[in-house]
């Protein structure tokens, strides 16, 4: 394992040891196509069956059926949206939330050109949703409501539950991107409303590249790939075998570790915040603290910029990312920190601590010696902070020409 | 990671001049929309000999932001302020050695405090005079106002075209959807439709049967008629070079620098070619450049 300190885990995580050496051997002496009759297909085939029923324990699914293996989490998001489109071609309407990944938001912004209409949900300051509004949007006119279950940059959960049962009594399809949700919290879908469900490997502890579409069983579905019969014809295209195989031990292994989660990660978290909320003056937990995975912290740095915090964090060996706009590709600031109506000069410094159960209290301690002096060399620049403290009234006392 | 050079990180890492110039007399304050950086210049001036004594800078901004404006005020440190304004953003990029595409308002951003806080030392007012669109082609950095402008400006109706008088879309290619849907926007207000289909304009070739230095003493005698017009807003433009029916200019004074000269260049184009009867095309001068080490 390199050296440093990695707490983006939302971004992505270390595939396991152990997730690694049961994929190895399905590249070399177990290469063949699962769906060959011959010995060398067969075991590939077994496999498969044997990583289906972990993935589906691990999501608590009635049947193994309802589990579709793809490429990542944006392929199950997109199948997902795109099916309940295509079989009720009479309903022209989704709901869907503003803080919603760019795997969803896009294609929805996609869709909107095509000529649907699609609801954003908006949040308040804490990134809850108003349910009410939810409520009067449902109608026979929505082909498919789909809502994240927890928020990827403040770690926020959405009812998903509460809000696939309304949807199933308004007579809606229900989709949930659960990509930061599973593997970090108790999910048992077999007792929920919830008719399709996206995953990706990649963000507990299976490699990048294979993901899941979970398909409750009698829910309407039109494929996205036609092709093949892989998938019982729902997502052809030949198995990603070795991968299929990772991501069922990592399901395996996030099933067993599913305590530590919410105790050990959850403190090494809650460590974390305290210790730098202590230290640096003019900083907050965004998003809605007694409501979020045990594993995400998001803390707001006022009157500074997060690459720049990233920067010099990295330089230390730390790893972290941030809702700034500079740190995005597209020099837009997060659209989670905007909808919750965070100021900019605080939701530019906005910085996501995410952890895994590799993670260790001796690395929270370094961290939080790490960021009051970064804090501090940054803010020295500031042109809203003078003086060891912020300008009076930072608003006014700099006001530049916008451009 | 964005894709940083040696010395931007050396500039991040280890900025000069970062604070308030003490007993400063000129500061200049400007942000930006798109991504919400904000910057605070303070300069020195020698009221008599105009020379910027010492330069500071305060900037509220990603890792690109504050080394860009730790190298333009050591650029412009010693400088007398009628120079300091011709540094250009290329200056402060090449400066740096280069930019990310997405960061060069990081620095159009130090420029513009520059001028800002000349006017501020003079007595004047400033205002900007360009907005920052969304950006589409990353290779050669041009955003959706500057293509936008440049469609109405010229009723440009195909991508080809479009790339042909902003370069968007030059590159890799894989903007061409963006570019396609703003034309079909621009196109829609003036009640017309986007054909993919749709043949681009041909560009045809100096026909105005001058000699060469004929030519060029014409342009130069066109671009005096319309200097003026320039000086009136405290812009100016000088002429590079002339390279077949392309022509170089370099912005100055209130132009330098303005991301939206497009439209100026669009004016100047217009006078330029109307005045030698044949089609050609203003650039602004760093194309010369990037054209050379391009091509």
């Amino acid at each position: 394992m390199t050296s440093g300190i990695y707490l983006d885990n939302n971004a992505t995580t270390m595939v396991d040891a152990a997730v690694v050496e049961a994929m190895l051997p399905y590249f070399t002496e177990q290469f063949g196509n699962p769906s060959s009759m011959h010995q060398f297909g067969d075991k590939v085939g077994r496999a498969l069956k044997k990583a289906r029923k972990q993935v589906q324990s691990l999501l608590g699914a009635e049947h193994d059926s309802e589990i579709i293996f793809t490429s990542c989490g944006t392929e199950s998001d997109s199948t997902a949206i795109l099916s309940a489109l295509k079989a009720q071609p009479e309903r022209r309407e989704i709901i869907t939330t503003v803080v919603e990944h760019p795997a969803v938001l896009t294609l929805c912004e996609q869709l909107e050109k095509d000529g649907y209409t699609v609801h954003y949900l908006k949040v308040d300051n804490k990134g809850r949703l108003d349910m009410q509004a939810y409520q009067r949007l449902l109608s026979d006119k929505v082909a498919v409501v789909s809502v994240m279950w927890a928020n990827n940059e403040s770690g926020t959960l959405f009812p998903v539950e509460e809000m696939a049962e309304m949807a199933r009594s308004a007579g809606v399809m229900f989709h949930t991107d659960a990509v930061q949700a599973v593997g970090k919290l108790p999910i048992n879908l077999k007792d929920t409303s919830i008719d399709m469900l996206s995953l990706s490997g990649h963000k507990l502890h299976a490699p990048k590249g294979i993901g899941v579409l979970y398909l409750r069983r009698g829910v309407r579905f039109r494929p996205l790939l036609r092709g093949g019969h892989q998938e019982r014809g729902r997502r052809a295209g030949t198995e990603n075998a070795a991968s299929i195989v990772a991501l069922g031990k990592a399901c395996e292994m996030a099933h067993e570790a599913m305590d530590f989660e919410k105790t050990f990660v959850k403190s090494m978290r809650d460590r974390l915040e305290q210790g730098i909320l202590e230290r640096v003056p003019h900083c907050f937990v965004t998003g809605d603290p007694g409501n979020r995975l045990p594993n995400t912290c998001n803390i707001a740095f006022e009157y500074i910029e997060g690459e720049a915090i990233l920067l010099l964090l990295n330089k230390m060996g730390i790893a972290a990312s941030s809702g700034s706009a500079c740190t995005s590709g597209s020099l837009e600031p997060s659209h989670v920190m905007r909808a919750m109506d965070i100021p900019y000069t605080a939701a530019h410094g906005s910085v996501r601590f995410s952890f895994s159960r590799y993670n260790t209290m001796e690395e929270v301690e370094r961290v939080i010696e790490a960021v009051p002096p970064i804090v501090e060399q940054l803010r020295k620049l500031s042109p809203y902070w003078a003086d060891g403290g912020p300008v009076e009234e930072p608003e006014k006392a700099f006001a530049p020409t916008y451009a | 990671m964005w894709d940083y050079s040696e010395k931007v990180k050396e500039h991040f890492f280890d900025p000069r001049n970062a604070g308030a110039v003490d007993d400063a007399n000129a500061v200049g304050d400007v942000g930006s929309l798109s991504c919400g950086d904000a910057l605070r210049l303070t300069l020195k001036v020698d009221p008599d000999t105009e020379t910027i004594l010492d330069a500071g800078f305060q900037t509220f901004g990603c890792g690109s932001a504050i080394a860009s404006s730790s190298a333009l005020t050591e650029i412009i440190k010693g400088m007398h302020i009628d120079d300091a304004l011709k540094v250009s953003n290329q200056d402060i990029a090449d400066y740096l050695d280069g930019l990310p595409p997405e960061k060069m308002h990081c620095s159009v951003m130090g420029r513009e405090a520059l001028q800002a806080a000349v006017a501020n030392y003079r007595g004047e007012e400033w205002s900007d005079d360009h907005e920052e669109g969304a950006l589409i082609c990353k290779c050669f950095a041009i955003d959706a106002v500057m293509i936008e402008e440049t469609i109405r400006a010229n009723n440009l109706r195909t991508v080809e075209e479009v790339t042909n008088y902003t370069k968007a879309g030059g590159g890799c290619s894989s903007c061409h959807e963006g570019i396609e849907e703003i034309l079909t926007a621009v196109l829609a207000e003036r009640g017309e439709s986007f054909d993919p289909n749709a043949v681009a304009a041909e560009i045809k070739k100096p026909t105005s049967g001058l000699t060469n230095l004929q030519r060029m003493r014409r342009i130069e005698e066109l671009l005096e008629e319309i200097r003026p017009n320039l000086q009136r807003d405290h812009g100016d433009v000088e002429l590079i070079e002339v390279d077949g029916k392309y022509v170089y200019v370099k912005m100055t004074g209130a132009c330098a620098g303005c991301q939206m000269a497009a439209t100026t260049l669009g004016g100047i184009q217009q006078h330029l070619a109307e005045g030698l009867g044949e089609f050609i095309q203003v650039l602004p001068h760093e194309e010369l450049a990037r054209r050379a080490a391009g091509a």
